[in-house]
């Protein structure tokens, strides 16, 4: 099993949700984030004095998936976040050792 | 002498009315700009504001250069309207005398009738709004309040030929401060920008259904109903265009009496009929309904008996709302209900002056209103698709998504407060 946490621009994330539903994946969840990448945020002008933005808002979407589903999830999400411009965030395949799921006590794959 | 003092003392009022009324009416432009920014999401809250006073600005340049040329004659840039010569003003007033048509500065009626324009512009900014490019929008106001509504106005309140073809006063088309002039003017060039825009991402899911996009600040909404209402008072009371004779004022309080009744009761058919469809009282209906009732009559706020003007008022409250709903049914995305508001009610308004003023017909204000639609809908729906061919007039996804504060403006309404898109 495995942990695909994914951070992406807010706009797409209804996007990369249809494309996860398509791959098959059952859940995932959703987090509003803030982060910088190598570009490290960018600037705006307010009344001619430059302001810095140093944290972004992106949203994370974490899924545990099966290994054999691994490799359709993450092309599925690369696919639809992406705009080819700066910022389109990066994908984080994490091994995962457990999924239990509490309402039955089911766990490894049985649970995802 | 004595009789030369009065009609001064005539001209100073009749001029003094014609600057405090415009100057109602320019306080339209704040209403607008609270009600549009109350109904957006509270990412696109910079954006609307900034469209809304621009459009105001370059509304009065545009029509200072050429819009009341265009409407009334006289120079390009008002030339010569600041020549004084009380000998005329006293030989005008003799002639027309004490109870006759008015007289006073052109540079007080140019004021009343410029913010008239800003008045139809912002009827656009909010159809619009949330997904349009600001600066696509500011070239289309250079032309809609420079050129497209100046030769409208000059076909109707101007008295001219449509392009020498008839002449809509013969037919028997009235329309007394603009509900058709201005109100279906604006929303006219609304519609066709709307349609060439397409609706806000999310606003219809994938099985057609239309899902709210709420607005992000009603007591804003609600601020700028009261100060359109307000306003209204100096539209509808200045376009009696005189003061200062026992008769004209009288006319003047009748149109102030019959304005305010109107929105009122506009406001309650909407209350109620919104109550009735949704089950629960929806203020931003309500305040499409007093806007409507304030539409509503301004096409004929003099003749119709206070009844009148407070069963006109009800009908068209009743009216927007079902407007509205139907707009979304056909997938117009009109975010704060400007074309059922002001083009549909505008509509109604116009159809409802030969009821109590005689001195117009149906046919005249179908003509009329066919007219008005019919030019500024078309050349709106031109220079939109020239906009839309050359600098684009949508916004990026991501923009629009972000919101058009940091996209258009680079900042935020609340910058300290911490937001969830």
């Amino acid at each position: 099993m495995q942990l695909v946490t994914a951070i992406i621009k807010p706009f797409k994330l209804d996007d990369v949700r249809d494309a996860l539903a398509q791959a098959g994946v059952n859940g995932i969840t959703v987090t509003e984030v803030k982060g910088y990448g190598r570009q490290k945020g960018h600037t705006e002008l307010y009344r001619g004095a430059e302001y810095i933005v140093d944290f972004l808002p992106k949203i994370k979407v974490e899924t545990a998936v099966s290994d054999e589903l691994v490799e359709r999830v993450v092309d599925a999400i690369v696919q639809a976040a992406a705009t080819g411009k700066i910022g389109d965030g990066k994908v984080f395949v994490h091994k995962l050792e457990e999924v239990v799921r509490i309402r039955t006590g089911e766990t490894g794959e049985e649970a995802i | 002498m004595m009789e030369n003092q009065i009609f001064e003392l005539q001209y100073a009022i009749d001029t003094f009315y014609f600057l405090v009324c415009g100057a109602l009416v320019m306080w339209m432009a704040a209403g607008f700009s609270l009600l549009e920014s109350g109904l957006v999401r509270s990412k696109n809250t910079v954006e609307i504001l900034t469209k809304n006073i621009a459009l105001y600005a370059v509304a009065c340049i545009m029509y200072l250069a050429t819009g009341y040329a265009l409407m009334y004659g006289g120079g390009w840039f008002l030339q010569g309207i600041e020549a004084f010569d009380l000998g005329t003003v006293l030989a005008d007033s003799a002639e027309n005398g004490f109870d006759g048509d008015s007289v006073y500065s052109p540079a007080s009626d140019f004021f009343f009738q410029v913010v008239f324009v800003a008045t139809a512009m912002s009827i656009v900014s909010g159809a619009v709004a949330e997904r349009m490019k600001l600066w696509s929008f500011l070239v289309f106001a250079m032309v809609l309040t420079g050129f497209i509504y100046p030769l409208e106005g000059s076909w109707t309140w101007g008295g001219n030929d449509v392009f020498g073809m008839f002449n809509l006063g013969d037919l028997g088309f009235s329309d007394f401060a603009g509900s058709g002039i201005v109100h279906l003017a604006g929303a006219s060039a609304a519609l066709a920008g709307v349609l060439l825009l397409g609706a806000r991402k999310g606003k219809y899911g994938k099985d057609g259904k239309s899902i709210a996009i709420p607005g992000a600040n009603l007591p804003l909404a609600t601020l700028g109903t009261f100060i359109l209402w307000m306003g209204w008072f100096g539209f509808n009371g200045g376009s009696v265009l005189k003061l200062a004779d026992a008769a004209n004022a009288h006319s003047v309080a009748m149109v102030f009496l019959n304005t305010n009744a109107a929105a009122a009761a506009g406001l309650v058919g909407a209350l109620l009929t919104a109550r009735a469809l949704f089950g629960k009282a929806d203020l931003t209906m309500a305040l499409n309904g007093a806007l409507a009732g304030l539409v509503a009559i301004t096409a004929e706020p003099s003749t119709p008996t206070a009844l009148q003007a407070s069963f006109f008022g009800l009908i068209a409250g009743i009216i927007v709302v079902f407007a509205i709903i139907g707009l979304d049914r056909l997938k117009i995305d009109d975010p704060v209900g400007a074309i059922s508001v002001h083009g549909v009610i505008g509509l109604f308004g116009l159809l409802l002056v030969p009821v109590t003023n005689t001195g117009s017909s149906f046919s005249g204000q179908l003509i009329g209103a066919a007219t008005i639609f019919g030019w500024v809908f078309v050349t709106s729906l031109v220079v939109w698709f020239v906009l839309k061919l050359t600098m684009g007039i949508r916004v990026s996804e991501e923009e629009e998504y972000e919101g058009l504060d940091i996209g258009e403006c680079g900042i935020e309404a609340y910058p300290e407060f911490t937001s969830s898109t």
